[in-house]
């Protein structure tokens, strides 16, 4: 089954007078469960397509199935749903909020969907037990080492069991022996079944995927599956 | 669920707010010198306000009081010695306008003596009050123990006196006062009632005496009412002043006349109809007539333009308040722009922004508000304290600085959490 299909999506970007295509008629279908990495140079499209996948923005033209919901009929509050329920993200630069500490982080997912206190604040325990962090619920993000962060942003992205996980470069920030501890913990949720798309340079991340897309300038060059 | 949600809002709120310590305080205090001040100047102004009406109307409002005064000096006066100035008003003047005015109720003659009370070793300065039995009913005077002076009292000038409850405590330590006699310079009066304390009668007019203090100054103790014929008989008419080395005497009949009428509508009618009676009687100006009734809405009308005065004072510090605020908020969204994106793009809607940021801002204000009502409240007990003047917190005052400190957070606060809302969640994301 197919959890997001994507039918002639086109981004143009209006820079004064002049429009920049940053996606052009790209289509393709991901099917549940399934590993991808995005990869292609700087200025190909991959985050615009990250965005629109992330339901951040809306195309310009074209369909995006999201689990059958066409996402991109959607106006600003229902994409915030969308967002929060079915949408996980994990930034290249961790993105946590500096003021909250690690369960306050992991928990605020859930608390723009109303989950209770009790409920939300036992599943951050769970999910941080297991990105392996079940000790540092109190701490903030400071005090955790780069590695530490993004286990926490990834804890934050699995807090309302979302259909995609998204990744930005997530091993972008970190040295080699985070950032393999990310790649395993990605490749865990994968095996438990979780969709995962990752936009991403890393080809230890692309050698880990089962399939991986090209883009250039806004079309998809190559998509192989591994 | 729904207080979990607010609870958590403010719990946030407040740990951006200590965040930047410095600068929440800093912006607090726009709010707390706003309301404190809003709070101070309506206490002290409703102080001032009541202390006045409450004078004016123990006037009483269908009363026209006239007062002698003394007429203006003429310059010819001066050289002539021995000369007795004779002024003021007289008993035929009570008399004609008892005649003349016919909706009136009663007309009251006072006479106000400075005199030392005794009884046995005890000596205490009092006013005496000549006058009739109808001044209970001019001035609202509760004679606690016996009676007030009777007609019979009146008729026969005798020497009775009705005196104040503290002239009665200075005169009278351990014995029971009634039916006692006290003296009055040499003649000897029997008690035969006791009144509450009001004010002292004062010889000189109450709004138009300008030497107030000096007449309540001088450590009198209270009133003593005597019959107004009884004090014609035993007290003489003439004074002594000494000015500048040189004395001289004034004959004055009566220190005040009392005019009630029926009710208020015929206050001015009576008071344009006295003053063309007394201009007649009079050749010099030596009488005012005061009408406490016009006083009273004099007061109303000064007290209101009070009020526009300082709601415009009020509003003007709470708008630099909240500018203030604004001000801070504006910062503090483009300082968060990140935290925002991060926010909606785990979900946060638009609306989850708009409460945020307003809920930040509302516990800015509130805070200045709770902290202004708390110094705006020992403000006026300082000023009461050290300045001597009544001040009144009204409860409806306290309501308005706490609504109007909401009401700034809210007004000034929307446009920020408005603008955090609205920020492009890429945008914001990308934000360094």
């Amino acid at each position: 089954m197919d959890v997001v299909s994507i039918e002639k999506l086109s981004k143009i970007y209006q820079l004064g007078a002049v429009g920049v295509h940053a996606l052009r008629d790209v289509d393709f279908a991901i099917e549940e469960g399934q590993y991808i990495a995005i990869m292609g140079p700087s200025g190909s499209g991959k985050s615009t397509l990250l965005n629109l996948l992330g339901c951040l923005d809306r195309p310009t033209s074209g369909r995006y199935l999201l689990h059958d919901t066409d996402v991109s009929k959607l106006n600003d509050g229902e994409l915030s749903a969308i967002r929060g329920r079915q949408i996980g993200f994990i930034f290249q630069s961790y993105n946590l909020i500096d003021q909250l500490n690690v369960a306050e982080n992991i928990e605020l997912p859930m608390f723009y969907q109303g989950l209770s206190q009790h409920r939300s604040a036992q599943r951050a325990m769970e999910l941080a037990e297991l990105v392996g962090l079940g000790d540092r619920l109190r701490h903030r993000p400071f005090q955790l080492s780069g590695g530490q962060q993004q286990r926490v942003a990834i804890a934050r992205a699995l807090a309302n069991d979302p259909v995609i996980v998204l990744g930005d470069e997530p091993t972008g920030n970190l040295d080699s022996a985070s950032g393999a501890e990310i790649l395993q913990i990605l490749e865990r949720l994968h095996q438990a079944g979780k969709t995962i798309i990752v936009v991403t340079h890393d080809t230890a991340i692309a050698a880990k995927a089962q399939r991986v897309i090209h883009l250039l300038d806004g079309r998809i060059e190559r998509d192989i599956n591994n | 669920m729904l207080l979990f949600r607010a609870e958590r809002i403010m719990k946030l709120g407040l740990k951006s707010l200590w965040m930047h310590r410095l600068r929440s305080v800093l912006t607090i205090l726009g709010i707390v010198f706003g309301v404190c001040s809003v709070i101070a100047m309506l206490a002290i102004g409703e102080g001032a306000s009541r202390d006045a009406q409450r004078a004016i109307a123990r006037l009483g409002s269908t009363n026209l009081i006239i007062e002698t005064v003394k007429p203006p000096e003429e310059a010819a006066d001066r050289g002539e010695v021995q000369r007795i100035d004779k002024y003021g008003l007289t008993y035929s003047d009570a008399e004609s306008i008892h005649n003349t005015l016919t909706n009136t109720d009663v007309t009251v003659p006072v006479r106000i003596i400075d005199q030392q009370c005794r009884y046995q070793r005890r000596n205490v300065a009092v006013k005496v009050i000549g006058t009739i039995p109808w001044y209970t009913q001019t001035s609202p005077i509760k004679v606690i123990q016996g009676r007030f002076l009777s007609s019979m009292d009146l008729q026969y000038q005798l020497a009775v006196c009705v005196i104040d409850e503290d002239v009665a405590k200075k005169l009278f330590a351990f014995e029971e006062p009634m039916g006692r006699h006290v003296q009055i310079r040499g003649d000897y009066y029997r008690v035969v009632g006791i009144a509450a304390q009001r004010d002292i009668e004062e010889s000189t007019g109450r709004f138009a005496g300008k030497d107030r203090a000096s007449t309540t100054g001088g450590g009198v103790a209270g009133n003593v009412y005597i019959p107004v014929t009884t004090a014609q008989r035993r007290f003489t008419e003439i004074s002594f002043q000494m000015s500048g080395g040189s004395g001289s005497a004034a004959k004055v009949e009566l220190q005040k006349i009392i005019v009630k009428v029926g009710d208020n509508e015929q206050v001015l009618a009576a008071e344009k109809v006295l003053q063309d009676l007394l201009d007649r009687r009079h050749q010099k100006k030596d009488y005012q007539i005061t009408i406490p009734l016009a006083l009273l809405r004099e007061a109303a009308r000064t007290r209101r333009i009070f009020s526009i005065v300082l709601g415009s004072i009020a509003a003007i510090s709470l708008l630099v308040g909240g500018i203030g605020i604004m001000n801070i908020m504006l910062a503090t969204v483009s300082e968060r722009t990140r935290e925002i994106g991060i926010r909606r793009a785990v979900g946060a809607q638009k609306k989850d922004i708009i409460i945020q940021f307003l809920s930040e801002t509302l516990l800015l204000t509130l805070t200045g508000g709770v902290m202004g009502i708390v110094v705006g409240s020992i403000i006026p007990m300082l000023v009461e304290y050290f300045g001597n003047m009544p001040t009144v917190i009204t409860g409806s005052s306290l309501v308005l600085a706490f609504g109007i400190s909401a009401g700034v957070g809210v007004i000034f606060g929307l446009y920020p959490a408005y603008r955090a809302a609205n920020m492009d969640p890429i945008e914001s994301l990308r934000h360094e």
